[in-house]
C-alpha cells in the first residue's frame, strides 16, 4: 500500500494541498510543510500541551492527530489567532504579567486559555488551573499564567 | 520520536473496515480518537502497516436514550459525553468520571469506544462501565453481539473483542431511583493517569448499602470489580465498621502492580483511603 496521502485543508484561512507521508502528525505538518513554527513539539505523547492546535474550532494535541485526519478540516494555529487579533488581550496580559519566560509553552497556553474563556467566561482560579492542567510550563510556576487569564476574563466581562 | 511508516485509509462504512481487517489482519490497527494509539505509535511501541481511520463512519457518534438504556456510540468524544444532558441525568457516574479523563484538548478527540476497546487498566471508563453494568455492542460481517462489561476485560489491554469485530456502542442501564454514585481518583496532576481510582454505584436504601459496585482502576491488569468489598457492604448501614470491613476485603480483590508512582503496598493503602472517601460520599 501507498504510505503517502494527499490532503487538502484550510490553515489560518488559506487552503493548502500537499502530498505527505501518512505518518506525519499535524504539528509536524504545520511546522515543516507550512513553516508555521509557532506550534511547538515537546513530548510527542500528549502530555505537555506545547503542540496545541485548533481543528474545526476545538483545541487538540497536534502530536496525537495525523495531518491525514485533518484532510478537509479547518485548522488554526497560534499564527492565525495572533494575526486575527483574536487573542491580542491574552497576549498583552501574558506579557504584562510576566506569564512567560522562555516562551516554549506559551502558544499552547494561549490557545487553551482562549478555549476556556469561550466555554466559561468567568472561571474561578481553581477552574483555570484545572483547565490548563494539560499544559506544562517549566519557567513560571503557573501563578502568573493564572493571573493573566483571570485578568482577561474580567476585562472581557467588563467590556460586554 | 516519529512513528514507523504506515498506510492510512479513511473508511466510510463498516463493511469497508471489515474488508480491510480481512485483508490485513494483525498488521492493521483501527484509529478512533487516537489519543492512546498515536502516543504508542510515536514511541514505536507498535508499528502497524495500515491505520484504518473510522472517524468518518456515520451512525457511531450519537448518545441516545432508549428502552431504559443510554446508548453511547463508539465515536462519541469525551467532551460530548461531558456536555450531554442525557448522560448527566441518566448515567451520572459517567458524567462524574469524564472530567478526570486527561485534558480538554485530549477530551476533544478521544472517544468512548476507543477507551473501552483499548482497555487500559488505569483508564476511567473501563472501570466505570463495570460499576454501571454496561454492555458493549460488537459488530462483525456476520452480525452484532453484546458482551457485558463484566465479561469484556480479559487482561492487560486484552478484551473479548475478536480480530474481525469492531466495538460500535456501549449501552448503560438508566440509573435506578434508589442508586447513588461516587467517583474519585488520585493523580499527581489533574488529568494524568490515576495512581489508583474507584468508581462506585449502588443502592443506598434507608441508609443501608445494597448491590454496591465498587470498580477500581490502576489496581491490577484490568478494571476490577471489588467483589469481596462489595459483598462486605451488603445490607450494612454506613459506619466505621462497615468501611473497615470493605477496606479489609480489598486484599482479596485487588492486585496492584508496582510502577513509577510507587510500590504495590502504597497502592493498597491508597485503595483503602479512596474506599473510605467514596463510601462517605455515598452515605451523605
Amino acid at each position: 500500500m501507498d504510505n503517502n496521502v494527499e490532503i487538502t485543508l484550510t490553515v489560518n484561512g488559506q487552503e493548502v494541498s500537499r502530498r505527505i507521508p501518512a505518518r506525519t502528525n499535524l504539528v509536524d505538518f504545520v511546522r515543516y510543510e507550512l513553516e508555521l513554527t509557532g506550534s511547538h513539539v515537546g513530548c510527542e505523547q500528549g502530555v505537555c500541551g506545547a503542540c496545541t492546535i485548533r481543528v474545526n474550532g476545538d483545541i487538540v494535541r497536534g502530536c496525537l492527530m495525523l495531518a491525514a485526519q485533518a484532510d478537509g478540516a479547518t485548522v488554526e494555529t497560534i499564527e492565525g489567532v495572533s494575526d486575527s487579533s483574536e487573542i491580542a488581550d491574552l497576549q498583552r496580559a501574558f506579557h504584562e504579567r510576566n506569564a512567560l519566560q522562555c516562551g516554549f509553552c506559551t502558544p499552547g497556553f494561549l490557545l487553551t486559555a482562549q478555549e476556556l474563556l469561550a466555554q466559561n467566561p468567568s472561571p474561578s482560579r481553581d477552574e483555570i488551573r484545572a483547565f490548563i492542567s494539560g499544559n506544562y510550563c517549566r519557567c513560571t510556576g503557573y501563578q502568573a499564567i493564572v493571573d493573566a487569564i483571570e485578568r482577561v476574563a474580567g476585562e472581557r466581562q467588563a467590556a460586554e | 520520536m516519529k512513528p514507523a511508516p504506515f498506510a492510512y485509509v479513511r473508511a466510510l462504512t463498516l463493511d469497508q473496515v471489515f474488508d480491510l481487517l480481512d485483508e490485513h489482519g494483525d498488521d492493521a490497527r483501527i484509529l478512533a480518537g487516537g489519543q492512546s494509539l498515536m502516543a504508542t505509535l510515536n514511541l514505536r511501541l507498535s508499528a502497524p502497516e495500515v491505520l484504518i481511520d473510522i472517524n468518518h463512519i456515520e451512525g457511531l457518534s450519537s448518545i441516545e436514550l432508549k428502552d431504559g438504556k443510554v446508548r453511547i456510540g463508539a465515536l462519541v468524544r469525551h467532551s460530548e459525553v461531558a456536555a450531554s444532558p442525557i448522560i448527566a441525568e441518566h448515567a451520572p457516574l459517567v458524567a462524574k468520571a469524564v472530567p478526570h479523563i486527561a485534558h480538554q484538548a485530549i477530551r476533544n478527540r478521544g472517544t468512548f469506544g476507543g477507551s473501552i476497546a483499548f482497555a487500559d487498566p488505569a483508564a476511567e471508563l473501563p472501570a466505570v462501565s463495570r460499576a454501571v453494568g454496561a454492555d458493549f455492542v460488537l459488530q462483525s460481517r456476520s452480525g452484532t453481539r453484546t458482551v457485558a462489561a463484566n465479561d469484556f476485560f480479559l487482561g492487560l489491554f486484552e478484551t473479548a473483542r475478536q480480530p474481525d469485530e469492531i466495538l460500535i456502542a456501549a449501552e448503560i442501564p438508566v440509573i435506578p431511583g434508589n442508586e447513588k454514585t461516587a467517583f474519585t481518583e488520585l493523580a499527581r496532576r489533574h488529568g494524568d493517569y490515576a495512581i489508583i481510582g474507584v468508581a462506585a454505584q449502588g443502592g443506598v436504601n434507608g441508609g443501608s448499602f445494597s448491590d454496591m459496585r465498587l470498580a477500581f482502576f490502576g489496581a491490577g491488569d484490568r478494571p476490577i470489580l471489588a467483589l469481596a468489598a462489595n459483598a462486605a457492604l451488603e445490607g450494612k448501614p454506613y459506619s466505621e465498621a462497615a468501611v473497615a470491613a470493605a477496606q479489609d476485603a480489598l486484599d482479596a480483590d485487588l492486585d496492584p502492580m508496582e510502577d513509577l508512582n510507587g510500590p504495590a503496598a502504597m497502592k493498597m493503602h491508597l485503595a483503602r483511603v479512596i474506599t473510605a472517601r467514596v463510601l462517605a460520599e455515598l452515605a451523605e
